[in-house]
């Protein structure tokens, strides 16, 4: 991790304490060290930026996402198309910007519904043991069986692609690894002492759960949160690669690239760009992830295991 | 230990059987299915289809004669190659896929180690700073990025190699590249961490000390306790790749497993895909296994009672 600021671990208690708790006021020191950390920076904006487009994607296209003119198919990059035209005539920029716009939300979506469902159920399994924890535990274990893409592939030949579906699939595989992160969490701080006094106190369980564990177990849930940004779009734009993902008329930078690949040898932008979009949106979310782990968890030394997980995709298994 | 692994055997085959009842159910899901052509073939015929492949028996009768078969070998035959079993097929594209990933594996942990000892070697210099930033690209960079930018490169802009096909070494050259830069980028950051934190240990310096040459340190005081992290992503990494890249494969057109794969979810071809996805949990089921049981006897830590997840 090169430019990362690592203050010296005061001792070796405080070291396992940080592994699971940030201390209140760390919010500061934290940002501070994201800050100073210049990849994660150039992440940032690099990703902000590609958050602006995909927002602005409608004002900031120079056509609709579809319009196809018959009598401009396969033009060289003109003042008209800025970037040339597509084997049916469509403008490739605008069909460029409307992609990140399919890229963020399949990005964004997955790893924030995946946290929505996957918390709750983790943290009730961790906080309540018993019935509900063996269910949730041998759903996990199923659920991880087959690696994640296969699952998505599956549910893809039996309900058909199409994003909102997509969405939904990745979710279907994604939960798991916030639920287990959730309960893990929530099993090891439950016994706490600030648990046991705010209980003595007549906390009820709930308020213990979202006021007293939950901002101690944030850290490591904000990190996993941004590093499944690019595995869901990793595996958006795999899908979709292979025709098995996003469906006509939504563009998107994996089909582009499938699309681009038969005129790869006269027209080589039409494949280079997209592709090249993909790595960059991707590697600028890996770094924000990246920077953030470093500066929520100062100490761990671990090079993260992503490309496990994405060796196949989405295959949620970190032990 | 025993019980610790029939215990772990048991719930390996447990969820070995819920995972083939979830692929069954799914698959007799689907609304329309392999036959459903948007000019209806002749009732008669689709009946006669329907009795060939078993569609008209009960589902529960279905499921049970599929794992019986299964238990046997016999997955049935693929929709889209009437003339041969689902096992002829995968017989016949699994050593393909074993071929390339046997290669990238070897490569990859050649070459990972190799880079990840250079720059722990001389940390913070130039060579560190490339390989540790090579790393990250190589790991977050996905497979079929890498493989199409490969095709753009040499195929298209200097014509050096034929886009995909199988049978001649100059096709393995393409997608060993595309599949082993990830997992070799992986080895040598997870080495050179690992280095890193062992070089500046006491037992390491005690050995300087008493003036083991430096070499013989590398080798037996360093390497050998760095490679434990290493031997931890061995096993998970290998599967992975063993079960087929279905990006590389698709790209280059590998005739492997990844491929019909893609290729059967395209056209629906319900017993390959079952076969496949059995193929593979199964797999993964052992490997889980084969590591929880190597845990265990390495680090006599790791509790038996209880299933740590």
């Amino acid at each position: 991790m090169t430019g990362t600021a690592v203050p010296a671990a005061p001792s070796g208690d405080v070291r396992q304490r940080v592994a699971i708790e940030v201390a209140p006021g760390t919010g500061a020191e934290a940002a501070r060290r994201f800050f100073a950390n210049r990849l994660a920076v150039i992440g940032l904006v690099v990703a902000l930026t590609i958050v602006v487009v995909a927002v602005l994607a409608e004002v900031l296209a120079p056509y609709p996402r579809d319009f196809a003119d018959f009598s401009q198919v396969l033009q060289y990059p003109s003042p008209a198309h800025p970037l040339g035209t597509d084997a049916v005539g469509r403008d490739f920029l605008s069909r460029v910007l409307h992609g990140a716009r399919t890229s963020m939300l399949v990005g964004l979506l997955t790893p924030l519904l995946s946290a929505l469902i996957g918390i709750p159920l983790g943290a009730w399994a961790g906080w309540h043991g018993g019935k509900f924890d063996f269910v949730f535990l041998r759903a996990v274990e199923i659920t991880t069986a087959i690696p994640g893409y296969m699952l998505a592939i599956l549910l893809v030949t039996i309900w058909g692609g199409g994003l909102e579906l997509l969405i939904f699939y990745f979710v279907i595989v994604g939960w798991v690894g916030f639920g287990r992160l959730a309960r893990a969490q929530f099993v090891a701080l439950k016994p706490r002492e600030y648990i046991l006094s705010a209980r003595s106190l007549g906390a009820s369980d709930i308020r213990l759960m979202v006021r007293h564990i939950l901002p101690n177990a944030a850290g490591p849930m904000v990190v996993v949160l941004v590093i499944a940004i690019p595995e869901a779009i990793f595996s958006e734009a795999g899908l979709s690669v292979l025709g098995l993902g996003v469906k006509n008329p939504i563009p998107s930078w994996g089909k582009m690239i499938a699309e681009g690949a038969p005129y790869a040898a006269t027209y080589w932008y039409l494949m280079v760009i997209p592709t090249i979009l993909i790595a960059v949106t991707m590697l600028a979310f890996t770094f924000v992830g990246d920077g953030l782990r470093d500066a929520l968890d100062p100490h761990s030394q671990q090079p993260r295991t992503g490309l496990l997980k994405r060796g196949g995709m989405l295959m949620a298994r970190k032990r | 230990m025993l019980i610790y692994i029939f215990r772990r055997m048991a719930t390996l085959l447990l969820s070995i059987a819920a995972v083939s009842v979830i692929v069954f159910a799914l698959m007799h899901s689907v609304p329309g299915g392999p036959f459903t052509y948007e000019k209806p073939l002749p009732q008669a015929a689709l009946d006669n289809i329907a009795r060939k492949y078993g569609l008209d028996r009960p589902v529960y009768e279905q499921y049970l004669k599929w794992v019986v078969a299964m238990l046997q070998g016999d997955f049935g035959i693929p929709y889209q190659s009437p003339t041969e079993t689902v096992t002829q097929v995968i017989l016949r594209a699994w050593p393909v896929t074993l071929v390339v990933s046997g290669i990238s594996i070897v490569i990859a942990f050649g070459m990972g180690m190799f880079l990840g000892v250079v720059a722990a070697l001389r940390q913070n210099s130039l060579i560190d700073n490339i390989v540790t930033f090579g790393a990250t690209l190589g790991m977050a960079v996905p497979n079929y990025i890498i493989g199409y930018l490969l095709v753009t490169v040499l195929v298209i802009r200097l014509g050096l190699l034929p886009t995909g096909g199988w049978g001649e070494p100059k096709h393995l050259l393409m997608p060993v590249i595309a599949y082993s830069l990830g997992p070799m980028a992986l080895v040598a950051r997870i080495t050179r961490a690992s280095l890193l934190e062992v070089m500046p240990s006491e037992y390491v310096r005690l050995a300087r000390a008493r003036g083991i040459p430096g070499r013989t340190i590398i080798r037996r005081y360093i390497m050998k306790n760095a490679a434990i992290p290493l031997i931890t992503i061995l096993l998970p990494l290998t599967t992975g790749m063993l079960t087929g890249s279905i990006f590389v494969e698709s790209i280059f057109s590998v005739p492997g497993i990844g491929r019909f794969f893609t290729t059967s979810a395209l056209v629906r071809d319900y017993p390959m895909i079952m076969a496949l996805a059995m193929l593979v949990a199964v797999l993964w089921g052992i490997m889980y296994l084969v590591s929880d049981v190597l845990y265990a006897l390495i680090d006599p830590r790791v509790g038996l009672a209880g299933d740590s997840r």
